[in-house]
């Protein structure tokens, strides 16, 4: 694994300290999953959750939720009820 | 009963005080509140609490419900209205909570006061609270040691008489490993048992919420009041929830328990914790039960599964911790790539990014099919082995963890090692059962008594089962009866 291209995708930035640390570890731990391929799944169905239920709805009426004010109230910065963020199109 | 004593009291003993109005939902926060104030300062549970909060509640509480008046710390990945809900990270270190967690909610509903929030590995990912951003939780039992994680507040305030009873998150063994490195009570309840809706999601089709309590019996009175189906989680079960602690006694006799030929695993397992394993087999052998040898054969592949499984998930569920909605944001950035990445680069810790990045690769284009899919193959193998298990069993036993509480630093370095302990824990939550560690002995060492835990998984919504024999095992022993030396009752 190429830790920083990973990193990227991932939107996390990394010191040099910790892309050579990671680079080792998860190398380590890729070794150790690796395992895996040793396993016979042939004709196996995959599962993507352990409870078999499906489909699950309930009535589309309105409930109560949160106002504009909670909403907003954790955001890093905020103006005229909007979420204000850096200019991101020149 | 004098003020210093209460905190020593379990929530039964409690509830008998306050129904008889012996004390009342004010003094025993008062009470409570000395004793935090005193001791927590070397135990280090407690990340916030509110008390002028708790004090407002007490004074309204109705002492007849269930819960009514006793308080109960919440692990901080929970929210609770208006309370800081950090999740242990920089990144959400000013968050505030705007709603409450379903199990909040029920809570309340039973009568109890949320009353603090608990130290916790940043995310949940870890299993010694060495990962919290803002401070280590020391072992009440020795606090040169790790009290597990990644619950391990919730866990420590509890042996520590900090509070009476609290709740956890188990995504792999986050409920069950400090409840055993700290000699206390913790259930994971079978997935879907208890709602997820308002706790930080770390891998959603593993998550679950689950209690630590002092005694068995606790522990079943704090999973009635937070269990049952719930709209705003469409992942909860529509199965009627029992009053587990009415239903507690029960003969052993004609009871089937498993031990896995595959959890005899030589020399990995702690020659004390091999010894309290084996005594406590004999002891529920001799209430009556029925040992039976299984195999579980596809438990070598449990671990490599789990760490696919947990980081992939994990890797979706954090995007969200983008600095744009909420949480701490990198200012003055160039671009929004940069305004991504060093917000994201400052505000989470080491063990996070190192999760965030193999879950990001095991999805990635191109490493999808050899990693994450074949994953997903090999957990449903991995539940076919305890469906085949459960046909001849009530229950399976085992260690809770492979090895006692350890020392700070001492695995920190090493997140393999620190992955590898999940053994015994990870694969109830990969098959989605219940499991519940009660204590079960003590390792001498360093002229320390360090606690042991025994695992007990059952089937799907089988909590009660699980909590008859952990119970009726706990009668028939003392480990219980003896208290931390950081505890009230000592």
């Amino acid at each position: 694994m190429d830790v920083e291209y990973v990193a990227r995708l991932a939107r996390i930035g990394l010191t040099s300290e910790e892309n050579a640390l990671f680079q080792k570890q998860l190398g380590q731990v890729l070794r150790y999953i690796d395992k895996l391929k040793e396993a016979d799944i042939s004709g196996v169905e995959s599962s993507a959750h352990a409870v078999p239920m499906f489909n699950v709805l309930r009535e589309d009426e309105p409930r109560p939720g949160l106002t504009v004010e909670e909403a907003l109230s954790n955001a890093p910065r905020q103006a005229n009820n909007l979420f204000i963020v850096p200019k991101v199109v020149e | 009963m004098s003020p210093a004593e209460l905190p020593g009291l379990t929530i039964t003993g409690l509830r008998e005080c306050l129904r008889t109005r012996d004390v009342s939902p004010r003094e025993v926060i008062e009470a409570l509140r000395t004793r935090i104030e005193d001791v927590d300062p070397t135990i280090g549970a407690y990340l916030s609490i509110d008390f002028d909060a708790a004090l407002k509640e007490a004074e309204k509480v109705d002492v007849d419900l269930p819960l009514g008046g006793v308080p109960i710390a919440i692990k901080d990945l929970i929210n609770v209205r208006g309370q800081l809900c950090t999740c242990g990270s920089k990144i959400l270190a000013n968050y505030r909570a705007p709603y409450d967690a379903t199990v909040v909610q029920k809570l309340r509903s039973a009568g109890a006061i949320p009353l603090g929030k608990t130290n916790m590995d940043e995310f949940a990912m870890g299993s010694s609270t060495e990962n919290s951003a803002f401070k280590l939780t020391r072992n009440p039992w020795d606090i040169s040691r790790v009290p597990g994680g990644s619950s391990g507040g919730s866990a420590a305030a509890v042996a520590a008489d900090l509070a009476f009873g609290s709740l956890g998150t188990d995504t792999g063994g986050s409920v069950r490993e400090p409840a055993a490195m700290c000699g206390v009570v913790g259930l994971k309840p079978t997935y879907g048992r208890v709602s997820r809706f308002g706790v930080t999601a770390f891998a959603s089709s593993l998550d679950q919420v689950g209690p630590f309590a002092k005694t068995v019996r606790d522990c079943a009175l704090l999973a009635s009041a937070i269990a049952g189906v719930d709209p705003q989680d469409s992942t909860t079960l529509p199965a009627d929830v029992p009053d587990y602690s009415r239903n507690l006694d029960v003969d052993l006799t004609r009871v089937r328990i498993g031990v896995p030929k595959e959890y005899l695993i030589g020399e990995a397992l702690d020659e004390h914790v091999r010894t309290a394993i084996n005594a406590a087999v004999e002891k529920l052998q001799s209430l009556g039960v029925e040992i039976v040898m299984l195999s579980l054969p596809h438990t070598e592949y449990a671990i490599a599964t789990y760490y696919i499984i947990a980081t992939a998930e994990a890797s979706a569920n954090l995007a969200r911790f983008d600095g744009v909605r909420y949480g701490q944001r990198a200012e003055n950035a160039h671009d929004i790539f940069e305004h991504y990445t060093r917000t994201r680069g400052e505000g989470l810790g080491a063990e996070v990014k190192r999760r965030v990045i193999l879950g990001t690769y095991v999805l990635s284009s191109g490493y999808y099919d050899a990693y994450y899919a074949r994953a997903q193959k090999v957990r449903e193998l991995i539940r076919g082995d305890f469906a085949n298990a459960f046909e001849k069993v009530d229950a399976i036993v085992s260690p809770t963890t492979p090895d006692i509480a350890f020392k700070f630093g001492e695995r920190s370095a090493d997140p393999l090692k620190m992955y590898l302990a999940d053994i015994f824990t990870n694969a109830a939550n990969l098959t989605g059962i219940c499991g519940i560690s009660v204590p079960c002995g003590f390792a001498q060492v360093e002229d320390r008594q360090l606690p042991i835990g025994l695992q007990l998984l059952g089937k799907a919504l089988d909590e009660q089962r699980i909590l008859q024999i952990a119970h009726a095992y706990e009668q028939a022993t003392d480990w219980h009866k003896i208290a931390a030396p950081l505890s009230a009752r000592r």
